[in-house]
């Protein structure tokens, strides 16, 4: 069915989750305070799709069931099918298995780490389409990626505009989100974080709607402010300072920024001593204003790619990172410097930071889909990403017992010592040229040289300038701000002169703020009467209600497809006739998305990307009947148990042998595969030696191979067959199977046959057909 | 300014500390770094931080910008919007979100004033 529910496998993992409709189930696994009554949905039904309409109504009245973050329940020693795990977590409910798994009696495990995919389509009401189907592969943290420029927004957006790479984080966007999450939490069986960014020149205020909202992990780090949005560094730490409160008394899991001078750097693989700064200046500052340790995590990548040695580069790197900073989480973030538009060569990239997570560790692995180097992220290279992660850490579970990192190769070891060394001169240096401010007014960062060398080419910042400069004001001696987990100079005293006592919390003073009361949380809906989900999505609402189905990437009814072609042409020549063909296959805004030189002159390797505005209407297909089948291990049994003995031979003057060798031989899937005795009589072989046969080898299933021809031939083979078993006695003992690219259950029926198998049959059907219909008739 | 790798040299007097002692003096160093970084924040405030404090008080988001933004022009985000609310609060018996929705509306600002002066 592609697809598991625990309930119904018997080979599924021996823990037992928490039911997802028990209320003390992952609703009760967090450390945050939780609130008051949440608007009830109706459970997800995994046969329908998300009512996204529905989802938007009444939001007013949602609220989230639990703040903060939670972690993976471990499950050392799991045992699931016929293997023991090391590292792995307790399962889930339902899930979409690896693609191999039913040879495992379709087991999913999950790792011991969160696993993350980065949503960006820019719309709320398809960003949670896709949440669904990221966490039924088995993310568990869904990262939404914000608007192009909401960084420089001096302020809270409201409603549901389209964003730009991403998504406007909104009030409204997360109440959305987080109510999806909630219902697709309890559909999978796991809890699910939700994540996005308190950074730019709004963190507060961010931090704020986050915790009220029930957002579980964010992105925070004034360098990234600095550096990257050229916000005003002042303006960026002493908001921060607020923010990181914030999101401490929520619960709220922080990611730093590190990764994005790996993604910066013009040589990669020289920033390693200056990434060790950036990641001790955010986790000491964080710490500083009440952040615990264990809700800091480092964002880190394995810096190069090949075809740099980029692991032998990379491991005393990741090795060092992991010395430092052992009492903080890491997240594992895979690298974006080096991709392209190959999906190949990105995914191998990813494995290979996999196998650096495996080696030394990760809380949280996250995944970059491996289309991002030439386009926002698509639907199904999110699950790609999750499946790469999934596979690899299953895949490499327990190899760190067996494969350890060498800790006395000198090699390592020194290099090891050597980043250190060099991130601590880093740091001497900059205090010494007046620390942190004036570090970045000097262009410390992001420089191509590795540190003590310098290139001259790092980010400068003027202390004075940048976005918001000039904004920061110095707190009065009757600052006053009557509300909870407030940082800094606040003068709680004063609330005296208001008739409150400064004993009391903060918040008394003005009747409860609302991280202590949830009642007060306000409400904003939408601002722009265009611009918003309810609007986009009356455009498509035909479409939904008929079920009306269009290919899409990104957005529903986007009419996008992908065709993979290889031409025979060199690279400039096929891009253009790609162009063409994309024409007369009807697709409009053709574009080259990826193309790789297979030969200078035999040939390139195309993708090209174009819109198919064609929607198929499901009532008017005609849709076969699935398969019925059984279960290797059913099959297994009963042929066993039986020692079931099969005659095949191909009658009449036929030389075909094909077909009958698919049908039986162990090695393309065939009846050999469970245990069936079969003795294959060969070519043009005359009915009555096949019945004699059968009868010689004490076998229970004939099959004969049979083409059809104008004569009848084959019906008069089949019939003969039948007749000949009656007058001998034996046709109640015997099963009569005929096959061949023309035939059909129908004409074998008619010809005295039990079952006839045409074009496309496996082996799989056939001994399913074989065991029911015996254990039907009790042979 | 460019400089080449000086690496050998800049080392010298790290060489004789054990690992040990090189993590504690990277996290000593990182600690002055961010030591006057936190005093700054301890004793400054922004906007944003304003419209935190009024969000938090049950006020939404485009009253807080409104009211945040009529402070900072008056001088008076140094002694906490939430503060100036909050007298309003006393002084018309009212909740935040309508104390801050009438100084919003223009309303009251005689009273931020006589405390404070910054008149516009």
């Amino acid at each position: 069915m592609g697809w598991r529910a625990m309930s119904d496998h018997p080979g599924a993992p021996s823990h037992s989750p928490a039911s997802p409709s028990d209320s003390a189930g992952p609703g009760k696994r967090t450390s945050g305070p939780c609130f008051g009554g949440p608007l009830a949905d109706p459970p997800l039904d995994p046969c329908e799709k998300l009512d996204v309409e529905a989802l938007l109504k009444g939001l007013e009245r949602y609220r989230p069931r639990r703040r903060g973050w939670t972690w993976r329940r471990q499950a050392p020693g799991q045992r699931a099918y016929e293997f023991t795990y090391h590292e792995t977590s307790e399962p889930v409910e339902r899930s979409v298995p690896l693609p191999a798994a039913h040879y495992f009696e379709d087991i999913d495990l999950q790792p011991d780490c969160v696993i993350t995919t980065e949503i960006a389509s820019g719309r709320p009401e398809d960003d949670i389409r896709r949440m669904r189907m990221a966490a039924w592969h088995g993310a568990d943290h869904i990262m939404v990626i914000r608007t192009a420029g909401q960084s420089h927004m001096d302020g809270l957006i409201e409603g549901t505009p389209e964003g730009v790479g991403g998504i406007a984080v909104t009030r409204k966007q997360c109440r959305l989100s987080r109510r999806a999450l909630d219902l697709i939490e309890d559909e999978v069986g796991r809890p699910i974080n939700f994540h996005s960014y308190v950074s730019g020149v709004a963190g507060p205020e961010i931090a704020v709607m986050f915790a009220e909202e029930g957002v579980n992990g964010a992105h925070q780090d004034p360098q990234y402010n600095v550096l990257y949005r050229n916000i005003n560094m002042y303006r960026s730490f002493v908001d921060a300072a607020v923010a990181k409160h914030i999101m401490a008394a929520a619960g709220i899991l922080q990611i730093d920024g590190a990764h994005n001078a790996n993604a910066t750097a013009v040589k990669a693989w020289k920033v390693m001593p200056e990434l060790l700064v950036q990641h001790a200046i955010n986790c000491a500052y964080s710490e500083a204003v009440g952040m615990p340790a264990d809700h800091i995590a480092l964002s880190t990548v394995p810096p190069d790619a090949a075809p740099a040695p980029c692991m032998r580069m990379d491991l005393p790197y990741a090795v060092a990172l992991r010395d430092l900073f052992g009492r903080y989480k890491i997240r594992a973030q895979q690298n974006t410097r080096y991709m392209e538009s190959d999906g190949r060569d990105a995914t191998v990239s990813h494995v290979m930071n996999l196998v650096i997570s495996r080696l030394t560790s990760a809380d949280i692995q996250s995944t970059i889909t491996p289309d991002e180097g030439r386009n926002v992220p698509w639907h199904y290279n999110n699950v790609a990403a999750v499946d790469t992660a999934k596979q690899s850490l299953v895949g490499m579970d327990g190899l760190r017992e067996m494969v350890k990192v060498d800790c006395d190769n000198p090699e390592l070891n020194g290099r090891v010592r050597e980043i250190k060394e060099r991130a601590v001169l880093f740091l001497e240096a900059m205090l010494e040229d007046g620390g942190y401010f004036a570090g970045v007014e000097k262009a410390y960062f992001v420089d191509s040289g590795e540190y003590p060398e310098t290139n001259d080419d790092g980010i400068a910042r003027d202390s004075q300038g940048g976005v918001a400069a000039g904004s920061i004001v110095p707190r009065a001696d009757d600052y006053l701000a009557p509300v909870c987990h407030h940082f800094g100079h606040n003068h709680l005293e004063l609330l005296a002169d208001y008739g409150a006592d400064p004993a009391d919390a903060p918040c008394a003073a003005v009747g409860g703020c609302t991280l202590c009361d949830d009642t007060r949380v306000p409400f904003i809906d939408e601002l722009d009467p265009e611009d918003n989900a309810a609007t986009r999505l009356v455009q498509t609402a035909e479409a939904r209600r008929k079920d009306l189905i269009t290919p899409e990437v990104e957005w529903s009814g986007d009419g996008v497809v992908v065709v993979t072609m290889f031409l025979p042409a060199g690279e400039q020549v096929a891009e253009a006739a790609a162009l063409e063909l994309g024409s007369a296959m009807n697709l409009t805004d053709c574009e080259v998305i990826h193309k790789r030189v297979m030969h200078p002159a035999e040939g390139t390797l195309i993708e090209l990307k174009g819109r198919l505005a064609v929607a198929i209407d499901p009532a008017t297909l005609v849709i076969p009947e699935p398969p019925d089948v059984l279960t290797d291990e059913e099959i297994r049994d009963f042929v066993h148990e039986r020692n079931l003995r099969c005659v095949a031979a191909t009658v009449g003057n036929d030389e075909h042998s094909v077909g009958m060798r698919e049908i039986i031989d162990i090695k393309h899937g065939g009846l050999e595969k469970w245990g069936f005795a079969v003795t294959y009589l060969g070519t043009s072989v005359p009915i009555d030696k096949v019945l004699d046969a059968a009868i010689e080898h004490a076998a229970s299933v004939v099959l004969i191979s049979t083409i059809i021809t104008h004569a009848d031939v084959h019906r008069e083979m089949m019939r003969k067959l039948s007749t000949l078993a009656e007058e001998k006695g034996v046709r109640d003992k015997l099963l009569f199977i005929s096959g061949g690219t023309q035939v059909t259950d129908e004409i074998a029926r008619e010809s005295g046959m039990d079952a006839g198998f045409g074009r496309k049959t496996k082996g799989l059907d056939v001994a399913s057909f074989i065991v029911k219909t015996m254990r039907a008739r009790g042979m | 300014m460019a400089r080449e790798d000086t690496f050998a040299e800049s080392r010298k007097h790290l060489e004789g500390l054990s690992d040990q002692a090189l993590e504690q003096r990277f996290w000593e160093l990182a600690q002055r770094c961010v030591d006057p970084l936190v005093e700054l924040a301890r004793t400054h405030t922004s906007p944003s931080i304003e419209r935190s404090v009024l969000m938090r008080m049950g006020i939404d988001s485009l009253t807080c910008k409104t009211v945040v933004a009529e402070c900072e022009a008056r001088g008076l985000l140094g002694h906490g919007v939430g503060h100036v609310v909050l007298v309003a609060m006393r002084e018309w018996g009212v909740d935040a979100p309508t104390a801050a929705a009438r100084l919003a509306s223009g309303e009251g600002w005689e009273l931020a004033e006589a405390r404070w002066g910054g008149a516009r």
